[in-house]
């Protein structure tokens, strides 16, 4: 294995010497973002992005340096500034050595015309997303990134990888209702800048002149865009071997915590995932089931928690997420066989909402969590979409909105959503009903 | 530096720019954490690099690289360039800049002591000390850290402007954590996001964490048997400074910030329930509330001499006397706004990030009372500290925000302790409930580190000047 990012890694751990334990990661790529507002593009972006992460361990004192220059003299200061803390480290009982050499999957999720596209490209969607919108205003973002990653470690571990993101997110405005649209893919030219913005339309105009409802408990059916901020909890305070070593999480492997019709996994090699399939710590990523049918089989690790824990790391560490842990790239929740209609069809009194906002937690354990309708809220009364609802604040434990018995239907709709919580990756899930959700108060007062 | 940054404003302008500017920074990154008497983190990070914004007609383009060479930085411009013309392909409203004087300057944060010579060992010496001591005293999980920030940046534009600025950041946290049968509880220090500041390591001597571990740990363990926090609909409320910049931030300084009133956040970080029409007449809150943005108070987190865009750093009035009289704004967004100038709020989060509106130091001018006379003062309330949890709707209007704890007052007491508080309101008539005020002595300036905003996500560190308050008529304990 070869490559002028590899070298470099080669080129770092030879100033490291044999007389320290050290990985490195170099990552090289283009971050490029072209946002909208008020029908207009009013920011553009492109960074040229480099980024080298050194960590070097010295009989059990470690320590890590960040860097963006790659010439000699930058890579002997990385070198010099790394192995000078942590000779003035004390021991780190919990270091768990570095990743064995091995062979990482072979998944690739890259897109060249993605990588390297033009603004002119990313304006094109846009101009197709406003157009769309035949005349309503207009807000959100195309975005294109291209990262090459490659790892070694001064125990024989070398991988390389890369990967392209292409996504296109916004919202057309009435003056009384906010809807929105958006796509995700490892290409570029998957995005459809009429499509989404035909979406953003249809639940602007379908939410507008919205009326108040009485706060209360109600059924909800919870678009791809809820779903994947309710997972971002579970996961970050709950299948997370940090968060489990410490006490803090609800998760208990072998009870049957969640419905039945549930199944969650992070899953570098599914087909709509996008990402790198190692982590920052060298360990190849492989697909973790953290629920199987209901029951919680599995969590999520780095080598520290992993060896806290006598688990082995499932690949997931990431870079400065300090004591957050380690934290899910891929999560992938099944789908099944209800279409939007028919999971809107089959509920009795309740509400369809687009997005969540602004969701805090109040409490880890029991994940309560508070936040606030956006984008588009509808009362369904006898499966039919009767009105449009102004947003609702909720105080609501995810763990018991997803218990057992909860889960009325999972949805067909598969959908990538790119810039999850933490910026952790692209998560894949489908819509759900669910049979209660807690809402506290309107968001008008 | 400054040849870097003019060859890239240079190379802008020939590729067809009518205003362009670059900054050139240097930033070091000094973070360590430790965790139950162990330190268990240390990195150091070094970044250097340009960024170049360049204007054709009324489309922005922005490029930075890591490569810093003469050549690269006028490729960076070229870029820059070439961007903003594709910007014209989806073209708005004609913009311009508010004009602001043009400077030749430099500028430096005043520390006492570097904190990056503080030597490692004394440092996680005391992270571990803090650590033990909470775990010694109940907590389950302890965990403490510090962050230093020492940036360099040169500043050139195309009307002149050549500005260097050394601008060091540094403060420390810490937290307890004590694991129930069903729950857990926290208590934090100084803050739930500690305290930061333009200051150097004695920010970090001075909050004392040892001295403060084993009261936090007995707290959170304390808090595991306390009572629940009842449900009011209407009931005064203490809220501690901690608490209150929580409150400024969220409900004043994101609801002020003029990117927002225009819209240009409208997708992401959500708009502003404030008119500009209403600017000068809106009630905002009760007489008692005077807030101001103000970049010039020393040590404070959201200090500068000058912002990114070369205005020199000066306090703004936002709320005078309970009216909304003023903006957060930036050169281009001030000209759209009709106003005369730029109110010098414009900052990026290192080299690679667009520089736009962030908040400088936002907070509430002090006023004539005290903690104790609060107190003293409230037959039936309940005083809360110390942010736990924090939300607010995409208009900055509705809130819900909780606290590490709180204690009932009965009959102008402190009576016992109670957790998991929680308050919730709609922003003008909770700051017209405000009926008493802390005064200079209780005047903190407390600092956020981690204000998210903005696509690609900046990180902003902000200042928020204040003291306790209390309110009237809240409703406090809402439910899951």
């Amino acid at each position: 294995m070869s490559g002028p990012l590899l070298d470099v890694c080669e080129r770092v751990l030879a100033c490291v010497g044999a007389n320290a334990e050290a990985e490195v990661t170099v990552t090289v790529g283009t971050d490029a973002l072209t946002r909208f507002a008020t029908s207009f593009i009013h920011q553009n972006v492109t960074d040229a992005a480099q980024r080298v992460h050194l960590r070097v361990v010295l009989d059990g004192r470690v320590a890590e340096s960040v860097g963006n220059q790659t010439d000699d003299e930058a890579l002997d200061r990385l070198v010099s500034g790394a192995t000078d803390a942590a000779r003035m480290r004390p021991v780190d009982p919990g270091w768990p050595g570095l990743a064995p050499p091995s062979t990482g999957p072979s998944v690739e999720h890259w897109d060249d015309a993605t990588a390297h596209a033009e603004p002119a490209e990313r304006a094109e969607r846009i101009g197709a997303f406003v157009r769309a919108a035949d005349g309503l205003e207009t807000a959100g973002f195309c975005s294109t990134t291209g990262a090459a990653v490659a790892f070694a470690n001064s125990a024989g571990q070398r991988l390389s990888g890369r990967t392209s993101t292409a996504i296109l997110d916004g919202i057309a405005r009435t003056g009384t209702s906010d809807g929105s649209g958006r796509a995700a893919s490892v290409r570029l030219g998957d995005l459809d800048g009429v499509a989404v913005g035909g979406e953003a339309v249809r639940r602007a105009r379908e939410s507008a002149d919205a009326g108040d409802l009485e706060p209360g408990r109600y059924e909800v059916v919870l678009e791809p865009g809820c779903v994947v901020n309710l997972l971002g909890f579970l996961a970050i305070y709950g299948f997370n071997g940090r968060a489990v070593e410490e006490g803090r999480s609800f998760a208990r492997i072998g009870e049957a915590q969640f419905d039945a019709s549930l199944s969650l996994a992070d899953d570098v090699a599914h087909p709509m995932a996008v990402g790198i399939p190692f982590d920052t710590e060298g360990t190849p990523k492989r697909r973790v089931e953290l629920v199987r049918g209901g029951v919680t089989s599995g969590l999520i690790h780095d080598r520290r928690t992993a060896k806290a824990l006598g688990a082995e790391s499932t690949g997931n560490a990431v870079a400065g997420a300090g004591p957050w842990g380690a934290l899910p790239a891929n999560l992938v929740l099944e789908p099944a066989s209800a279409s939007r209609q028919e999971l809107i069809g089959s509920v009795e009194r309740g509400l369809l909402v687009t997005d969540f906002w602004y969701t805090r937690i109040l409490d880890p354990r029991t994940q309560v969590v508070t936040g606030l309708t956006r984008n588009g809220v509808w009362l369904i009364e006898g499966g039919r979409i009767v009105r449009p609802v102004t947003n609702l604040r909720f105080t609501q434990s995810f763990v018991e909105a997803l218990g057992p018995g909860q889960v009325r239907g999972v949805g067909t709709d598969l959908t990538l959503v790119g810039g999850v919580a933490f910026g952790a990756g692209a998560w894949v899930v489908p819509s759900l009903h669910l049979a209660s959700w807690n809402f506290t108060g309107g968001a008008r007062g | 530096m400054f040849d870097y940054a003019q060859a890239a404003v240079d190379a802008a302008l020939a590729a067809g720019a009518r205003y362009a500017d670059a900054r050139v920074m240097d930033r070091r990154h000094e973070s360590m954490g430790a965790r139950n008497g162990e330190v268990e983190e240390l990195t150091q990070e070094a970044s250097v690099g340009i960024g170049v914004r360049a204007l054709i007609g009324s489309g922005w383009g922005f490029f930075s690289t890591s490569d810093l060479t003469r050549e690269s930085a006028q490729a960076a411009g070229a870029q820059a360039a070439a961007i903003a013309r594709a910007s014209t392909s989806v073209s708005g409203p004609d913009l311009e800049l508010v004009p602001v004087e043009v400077r030749q300057d430099s500028w430096a944060s005043e520390v006492r002591e570097d904190p990056l010579s503080v030597p490692l060992t004394e440092k996680g010496d005391l992270l571990a000390a803090a650590t033990r001591t909470m775990k010694e005293h109940g907590a389950d999980v302890a965990l403490a850290g510090y962050d230093v920030w020492d940036t360099t940046k040169w500043l050139v534009s195309s009307e002149g402007h050549r500005i260097d600025q050394h601008v060091v950041e540094c403060g420390a946290h810490m937290n307890a954590t004590a694991n129930g049968e069903t729950e857990t509880q926290r208590r934090s220090y100084p803050g739930i996001r500690g305290q930061y500041g333009t200051r150097g390591w004695e920010l970090v001597r001075e909050i004392d964490l040892e001295g403060n571990a084993a009261r936090i740990a007995e707290e959170a363990r304390e808090l595991l048997t306390a009572p629940e926090c009842e449900s009011h609909d209407a009931i005064d409320l203490i809220i501690g400074s901690e608490q209150m910049a929580l409150q400024i931030h969220e409900s004043v300084g994101h609801a002020v910030e003029l990117d927002r009133i225009l819209g240009w956040e409208a997708a992401f970080a959500g708009t502003s329930w404030l008119d500009l029409d209403q600017i000068g007449s809106m009630r905002f809150g009760s007489d008692l509330m005077n807030v101001t943005a103000d970049a010039t108070l020393p040590g404070a987190l959201g200090s500068f001499g000058y912002d990114d865009e070369g205005t020199p750093a000066h306090p703004v009035d936002i709320v005078k006397d309970g009216i909304w009289v003023g903006v957060l704004s930036g050169r281009d967004s001030a000209a759209l706004a009709g106003l005369d100038s730029s109110g010098g709020a414009v900052r990026g989060d290192g080299y690679n990030r667009l520089p736009m509106v962030r908040m400088t130091n936002v907070g509430l001018l002090p006023g004539t009372s005290n903690l104790e006379e609060m107190i003293a003062a409230t037959d039936d309330g309940i005083m809360i500290d110390t942010n736990r949890s924090w939300s607010i709707d995409d208009k900055r209007l509705n809130f819900q925000f909780g606290c590490e704890i709180g204690w009932e007052i009965k009959n102008g007491k402190r009576g016992r302790m109670i957790k998991n508080p929680t308050y919730t309101g709609i922003g003008p008539r909770f700051w017209g409930s405000l009926d008493m005020l802390g005064n200079r002595d209780e005047w903190t300036f407390w600092g956020t580190p981690n204000c998210g905003k903005g696509q690609p996500q900046q990180i902003g560190h902000t200042g928020h000047p204040s003291v306790p308050c209390r309110f009237r008529g809240v409703r406090v304990g809402v439910r899951g």
